[in-house]
């Protein structure tokens, strides 16, 4: 009992402690994480998109329902990761963000997780509220339109960011092949 | 105890009357010059509120000074590029004399898209805005006459170094809308989408892709040149990008 109120003490005490010290480095005006954006993601969880910094991640934007570009894109980031070894994989996270946040609920979100069979430890399926869509859109340089009949033509592409939420590559490679150029920027961004 | 009360007041009506206050616009069926192939026909606009009139840089200013991470030496460089609100003598101080009253120019998509928003409104979707535009004095839809599309034609024609009338100096239209033509460009909460086509494979090469969707669209009328030198013009920006004769109105959703 008195071991686990001395645990319980120390552990408070390391925690102000923790929170006392570091000070907040201010986001860096260039990057995307200047948005206040919240995300919503296959478990329900909200949260604020830039709470994704302090770790580099592969971008994109995609809706659920897609048949054709969208599923390249979920290779895509597949591809780049098994081209990393194990340790520079764990440096780096992949988020999908839906363009179509009115049908992509968590439990479709939760569905292509398990279809796809992506580690919730790397990879985030998250969706925007409405009225951000365009923003982070326009954050990353995705330009997109909603078709009549409920499909949406979007840029596909893959952005790299790096812990502090800046852009430093992109490609409109999608697929099982990884751009050599934009696999090169992963691994240079991971062994930092 | 009068004075008090207007003054209370002040505030809550300058905010209100920004872009010259709203009008309200009946819906209706539209034919939007961009014909997608996707697209089934004329569009169902629903009704809205639009601003009378571009909003101008005493209203920017007033949204600046109550948000100040959007002043010009503060903005993060991700939402505005460099030359953000460069017609103003500093951060916070417009220039003397006519600015006030001259629509604000130089702001960015994410800058117009965030005034909107703190107005409880948003930048109008393009096919509002053209379907607003499509009007003139005394008829819905103009766009048949010939003698509209020259007057309208004009204006591009004209260079853009000459100085920007006040805000709401031009005649109203038939729903008492100001300055659609002839003033300045707006921006639209779309503008990424206007020129993607419906074809997924055309998304490759970024270049390409704006080429060819441009070649998925048919263009329903040749005749609109000004509506298409519009979308040309929106279609080509990135979100941070401002010019010297981009500005924007905003439109409410009818409660």
């Amino acid at each position: 009992m008195r071991l686990v109120s001395l645990l319980v003490l120390s552990a408070v005490v390391l925690a102000t402690h923790a929170m006392a010290v570091p000070v907040p480095v201010p986001i860096p005006p260039d990057s995307v994480y200047q948005s206040t954006a919240t995300l919503t993601d296959d478990t329900s969880r909200r949260f604020a998109w830039r709470s994704q910094r302090g770790r580099p991640q592969v971008v994109s934007m995609f809706y659920t329902s897609c048949k054709f570009v969208c599923p390249m894109i979920v290779d895509g980031g597949k591809a780049i990761e098994q081209s990393l070894t194990s340790q520079e994989r764990a440096r780096i996270g992949v988020t999908l963000i839906s363009l179509d946040p009115a049908h992509d609920t968590p439990q479709t979100l939760a569905r292509m997780r398990r279809e796809r069979d992506l580690d919730p430890a790397r990879w985030t399926l998250a969706r925007p509220e409405p009225q951000d869509v365009r923003v982070i859109a326009g954050l990353l340089g995705i330009r997109y339109r909603a078709l009549a009949d409920g499909e949406f033509n979007h840029t596909s592409v893959l952005v790299l960011l790096d812990a502090d939420g800046r852009v430093l590559a992109r490609t409109e490679r999608v697929g099982g092949l990884p751009d050599p150029v934009f696999l090169a920027a992963v691994r240079r961004t991971v062994a930092r | 105890m009068r004075a008090l009360l207007l003054l209370c007041l002040l505030p809550l009506v300058a905010s209100a009357s920004d872009g010259g206050g709203y009008v309200r616009i009946p819906g209706g069926e539209f034919a939007s010059v961009l014909q997608y192939e996707d697209g089934r026909g004329p569009s169902r606009v629903a009704p809205f509120e639009v601003m009378q009139r571009p909003v101008t840089n005493a209203e920017f200013k007033a949204f600046v000074d109550k948000h100040p991470a959007w002043r010009r030496d503060r903005v993060a460089t991700v939402f505005a590029e460099d030359g953000y609100l460069a017609q103003w003598q500093a951060p916070a101080r417009l220039a003397p004399g006519e600015q006030a009253l001259q629509p604000v120019t130089r702001v960015s998509w994410f800058a117009a898209d965030a005034y909107c928003a703190a107005q409880g409104a948003r930048l109008p979707r393009w096919i509002e805005w053209e379907y607003v535009a499509a009007a003139d004095a005394t008829r819905r839809d103009a766009r048949r006459d010939p003698a509209w599309r020259e007057r309208i034609l004009a204006w591009y024609g004209r260079p853009s170094s000459r100085a920007l009338p006040r805000a709401g100096a031009g005649a109203p239209n038939v729903y008492g809308v100001h300055d659609l033509h002839g003033v300045v460009w707006e921006w639209v909460d779309d503008y990424s989408a206007l020129l993607v086509s419906s074809d997924s494979r055309n998304q490759g090469d970024p270049d390409r892709r704006q080429f060819c969707g441009a070649g998925a669209l048919s263009v329903g009328d040749r005749e609109q040149y000004a509506v298409l030198m519009r979308v040309a013009m929106l279609s080509a920006l990135a979100g941070s990008d401002t010019t010297m004769n981009l500005g924007f109105r905003c439109v409410r959703e009818l409660r």
